[in-house]
């Protein structure tokens, strides 16, 4: 259940340095109690600004939440400024991934931005017993992130570049066909998502993003359609199953 | 009576925090985060004769204080709302609630407020002629008086329930609208609805919105809002419900004084959760501080100065 609190700016550092926006790694000290399940996002409130910015859960402590975001725009360049401080969080947002159907190796792909929630599913997944791996695809080296850190629980990384710069050239896609997996759960573009749902031969959850009003499910701001029925991506979401998306062009 | 009791057409409300149709939904996610029956009451999502998906996204924009929607009526339809969210609401919330209606004509109005007339449990009918997101419907019956007025005499017909009719700033004579449905037999008029705005993506060159325009909402629009509370409530004999850009019990006094019998509170509580909460909790300190002893003394106040 979503909850209300105050959270202390531990530290704020980049992970990246390409031009085309940078990652920045937030790590923060307060109450994670509302936060279940990995997959979930906050809503951090920025001085000056209307609306929340959702992000999502990276990892989580006793009393630590870590947030990975890129610079996108207006709030996230502010957000990316603040090296102390308190900022208010709703948090426990988003029903998260499903952990009781990944079977024995389930594969993780993750896009660009869509890596970050990935890390705390991987501990989650590690901690029920099942072994899984991660697929990380990025546009090219320098905008690469967070691989050490699925190399550090263990778990085996492809890393795919469009240029070929780093790790296998090609899409994540390209990565999946040559990987052994019993089930997948991916986070990424748009296109990267329609890319994994046609190419993949198991079932999976993939999540979702949108402009959101509130977060929480009330204004009706990010709602989609899904073939069980209309869904609000922030409540109802921001993960779905494989066979309930409809793809609207 | 306490301090903070109001009366809203003949229906008393412990005070006249109302959270605004579309920002609350149907009051059950709300109801997880705290005991929504400290509140006057709740407006429940703008209901129409049919389902409706409403606007593609994005619909949702950022603005300096405040933000653009183009949700577009998205509801389940009248016989859902009947079967499927009114038993939820009615497990968390024990007032009247304000019913909140709207339609793309004169006989769809009428069609859902006829049918949702038998709950027991709705005390007004807040009907809307002024949504800015739909085509060919909404806001072109709160454009023209007479649109207005014939909206009104027809629920008006099917039920006895205090009718207040929710009015768009988008207009050029917001009064000669209000006066139109007051002679058309409204109980109240509720204003303002959004102000249709637009923002550009500058990266993409096109409008954030997929709808293109959207209604704008939140703290920037307060001084529009009460600048026509006033009017209207300067012109009609019915009461007022103030609402645009309220997020404090300031906030709340101020669309008193300027001539509100209560107040809706709609863009906050998407971005405080709590809001309606606190505003109720605020509020009897702030009328200590501008020396207010009860509420009902102040509608209106700023009016014969």
């Amino acid at each position: 259940m979503m909850k209300q609190s105050f959270f202390e700016i531990v530290s704020n550092e980049p992970l990246t340095f390409a031009p085309s926006g940078q990652v920045f790694r937030l790590v923060l000290r307060g109450d994670v109690s509302a936060i279940t399940r990995p997959g979930q996002f906050v809503n951090v409130k920025l001085d000056g600004l209307f609306l929340r910015r959702p992000i999502s859960v990276n990892d989580l402590g006793d009393h630590t939440l870590t947030l990975i975001y890129k610079v996108v725009g207006k709030g996230t360049k502010q957000l990316s400024a603040m090296k102390s401080g308190v900022l208010d969080l709703l948090t426990g947002l988003g029903n998260g991934y499903d952990t009781a159907l990944s079977g024995e190796n389930p594969v993780l792909i993750g896009g660009g931005v869509g890596v970050p929630p990935l890390f705390l599913l991987a501990k989650t997944l590690l901690s029920e017993g099942k072994k899984p791996s991660v697929i990380l695809g990025f546009n090219k080296k320098e905008e690469i992130f967070g691989e050490a850190d699925f190399l550090s629980l263990g778990i085996p990384v492809k890393v795919t570049t469009v240029d070929g710069s780093y790790g296998i050239r090609g899409f994540v896609t390209d990565a999946l066909k040559e990987t052994d997996y019993g089930y997948f759960y991916a986070c990424g573009p748009e296109p990267m998502l329609r890319a994994v749902w046609k190419s993949a031969v198991t079932s999976g959850q993939m999540s979702f993003e949108e402009r959101m009003g509130c977060g929480f499910g009330a204004c009706m701001g990010c709602s989609c359609k899904t073939l069980t029925g209309n869904k609000r991506i922030c409540r109802d979401g921001p993960v779905m199953k494989k066979e309930e998306i409809l793809w609207e062009d | 009576m306490g301090r903070l009791n109001v009366s809203l057409c003949g229906i008393p409300l412990d005070n006249p925090v109302i959270p605004a149709s579309g920002t609350f939904g149907f009051g059950y996610e709300f109801a997880e985060l705290y005991d929504i029956n400290v509140l006057g009451t709740f407006s429940f999502k703008g209901t129409t004769r049919d389902p409706r998906f409403g606007n593609p996204t994005p619909r949702i924009a950022e603005c300096t204080s405040g933000m653009i929607n183009a949700v577009g009526l998205q509801n389940p339809g009248v016989e859902k709302v009947l079967s499927d969210e009114l038993p939820k609401l009615k497990a968390v919330f024990h007032k009247p609630v304000m019913a909140n209606v709207s339609g793309f004509s004169v006989d769809d109005y009428a069609y859902t407020v006829e049918k949702l007339d038998a709950e027991e449990q709705i005390g007004w009918f807040e009907v809307n002629v002024s949504c800015p997101n739909v085509h060919g419907g909404g806001m072109s019956f709160g454009t023209d008086p007479r649109a207005a007025a014939e909206v009104t005499a027809a629920v008006r017909r099917v039920t006895k329930k205090p009718v207040i009719l929710k009015l768009s700033p988008n207009v050029t004579d917001i009064v000669s609208i209000a006066l139109a449905c007051e002679e058309a037999g409204a109980d109240g008029i509720s204003l303002i609805n959004t102000l249709l705005g637009m923002r550009i993506d500058l990266k993409r060159r096109k409008p954030v919105i997929a709808n293109k325009m959207g209604g704008f909402s939140g703290p920037a629009i307060l001084p529009v809002a009460l600048r026509m509370v006033y009017q209207v409530s300067s012109a009609v004999k019915i009461p007022v419900v103030g609402m645009g850009g309220v997020s404090s019990a300031y906030d709340v006094i101020e669309m008193m004084m300027a001539g509100a019998s209560a107040v809706e509170i709609g863009a906050a509580n998407l971005v405080d959760p709590f809001v309606c909460r606190n505003i109720i909790r605020d509020l009897p300190s702030v009328m200590d501080e501008l020396r207010i002893d009860s509420l009902r003394d102040i509608i209106g106040a700023a009016h014969g100065c």
